[in-house]
């Protein structure tokens, strides 16, 4: 694409075990 | 709206940008992309953008609006959200707040918790029985999961040492008879971190949080002794200690900023060059007139940010590296969706136990009686009916919160702050959505800028 850049894609399962409270820019 | 374009200016640059909430995908565009993307979304263009825009030939709007077509067939722009969850699993606990004492060595003039008394009147401490059956309760309420976590708060967790010492020798003892694995945090205002604290506090802490609220004057205009005596001094040399032995481990400098210090920047930086390099910093949530963060005070704070933003660019490239933690986020490996929609987990699978063993929802609702939940000397008192209130409290259930860039960042705000502030704990606080948004495009923008390769 010529206009946009994508970074990334599609960055967003429940185990609850976490902690609890490339291209140049355009 | 799912798609938010905005924009972020770094040296002689100004990076635009177009972050597509539901599907988590961030994409950098070019400046006439960004003004259609906003005429697009009937966002309004400020004068010099509709001069901007009228100036672009049809042919290549149309050749941009065929890109961001492409996108949205993609399933990476306009997406829906195709996510349902009404409500919460209850009854499996992950996370204490131990109100170790409550009582402080310091009047903070805005603290939530009154000082750390949290409106008793005794300055109560936690007997160590108490410290031992959280523990019991906490293990016997937690279901399958097998990492627990206790936070030992206050007021002054320091000045109640015997328990807190106790009950990290009693979890670890239990370990392996029930399969569980418990990490200790502790948030101190550093008063009494001797170099006995710091060791202990060193080799048990799976994270420490120091409280300095930036430069000396900043800090003592509203942290004093019970007498009106200045700390700084000696807060910032025991937080030093304990951050010269730290080594990699998990620390934080916590800071307050307030309406006298909207150059808090300043205080972030300056905490920065004391030597700390995991640093956060958080607007004042109060009603104290001369103290509270008002609308008038939010051009300024957003402007600030963008500043901080700059000053952390530039500083993560040279030996002053550091960590902020509202600038954090993970593109490709951050929370999932149901982590993103349940929050902060108040009053299901976190809770506060005070230092009679009463159970509330989280720090901020301690010794609100209507919110009591039980006690854990007491464990057939224990009630889930309150958490079934906290069960709904997911960011899908808030409508004011359908169209927001941020609503997965900050899963719909702090509970006790909707409700003290907004009236009700499904209505966000819009003070802190404006600074939580911000915060969220920056965030989006630095990661984009440190990833490209011809950041230098």
């Amino acid at each position: 694409m010529k206009h946009v850049n994508s970074i990334v894609l599609n960055g967003m399962i429940g185990c609850g075990e976490c902690q609890s409270c490339k291209k140049p820019l355009l | 709206m799912s798609s938010h374009p905005f924009c972020f200016r770094y040296g002689d640059k100004t990076y635009c940008f177009l972050f597509d909430t539901e599907s988590g995908s961030l994409h950098n565009v070019d400046r006439v992309t960004f003004l259609c993307a906003k005429e697009r979304y009937k966002i309004p263009l400020t004068e010099e953008e509709k001069s901007e825009y009228a100036l672009v030939p049809a042919a290549e709007k149309d050749e941009i609006n065929a890109e961001l077509d492409e996108l949205v067939s993609m399933g990476v722009l306009e997406s829906e959200c195709g996510v349902v969850m009404n409500k919460k699993r209850i009854g499996e606990v992950k996370a204490l707040c131990l109100h170790i004492c409550h009582d402080c060595n310091l009047r903070c003039r805005y603290c939530f918790a009154d000082e750390g008394t949290y409106h008793t009147a005794d300055r109560a401490h936690m007997p160590v029985e108490v410290g031992l059956k959280a523990v019991d309760f906490l293990i016997a309420n937690s279901g399958n999961r097998r990492n627990l976590e206790i936070d030992f708060f206050g007021g002054e967790p320091l000045m109640n040492m015997k328990t807190v010492k106790a009950v990290v020798e009693y979890a670890r003892s239990r370990e392996k008879e029930t399969g569980k694995a418990f990490n200790f945090t502790m948030t101190t205002n550093c008063l009494l971190l001797n170099d006995e604290n710091i060791r202990w506090l060193n080799d048990n802490m799976y994270n420490v949080v120091l409280s300095i609220d930036g430069r000396r004057d900043v800090h003592n205009r509203v942290r004093k002794t019970p007498n009106g005596k200045d700390v700084f001094d000696v807060i910032k040399d025991n937080a030093l200690r304990f951050r010269a032995i730290r080594g990699d481990r998990s620390y934080y400098v916590r800071g307050t900023f307030t309406a006298h210090n909207l150059d808090f920047a300043d205080d972030v930086l300056y905490l920065n060059d004391l030597g700390f390099d995991q640093i956060s910093m958080e607007p004042v949530v109060t009603d104290i007139p001369d103290l509270a963060i008002k609308e008038e005070h939010i051009p300024a704070i957003l402007d600030e940010y963008e500043r901080l933003a700059r000053a952390y660019i530039d500083r993560r490239k040279t030996d002053k590296w550091f960590n902020f933690f509202h600038f954090m986020i993970d593109l490709d490996g951050g929370p999932c969706v149901i982590k993103r929609l349940t929050g902060c987990g108040s009053g299901c699978e976190y809770l506060a136990v005070t230092p009679r063993g009463d159970i509330y929802p989280c720090h901020q609702f301690a010794e609100n009686k209507p919110y009591y939940m039980g006690n854990v000397l007491r464990s057939s008192d224990y009630d889930l009916g309150v958490s079934e209130k906290f069960a709904r409290n997911i960011v899908t259930n808030k409508p004011e919160c359908a169209d927001c860039i941020a609503k997965y960042y900050c899963s719909g705000g702090c509970v006790a702050n909707n409700l003290n502030y907004a009236g009700s704990m499904d209505k966000p606080y819009g003070i802190s959505c404006k600074m939580m948004r911000k915060r969220m495009e920056l965030s989006l923008a630095i990661s984009a800028i440190e990833s490209a390769p011809d950041n230098e």
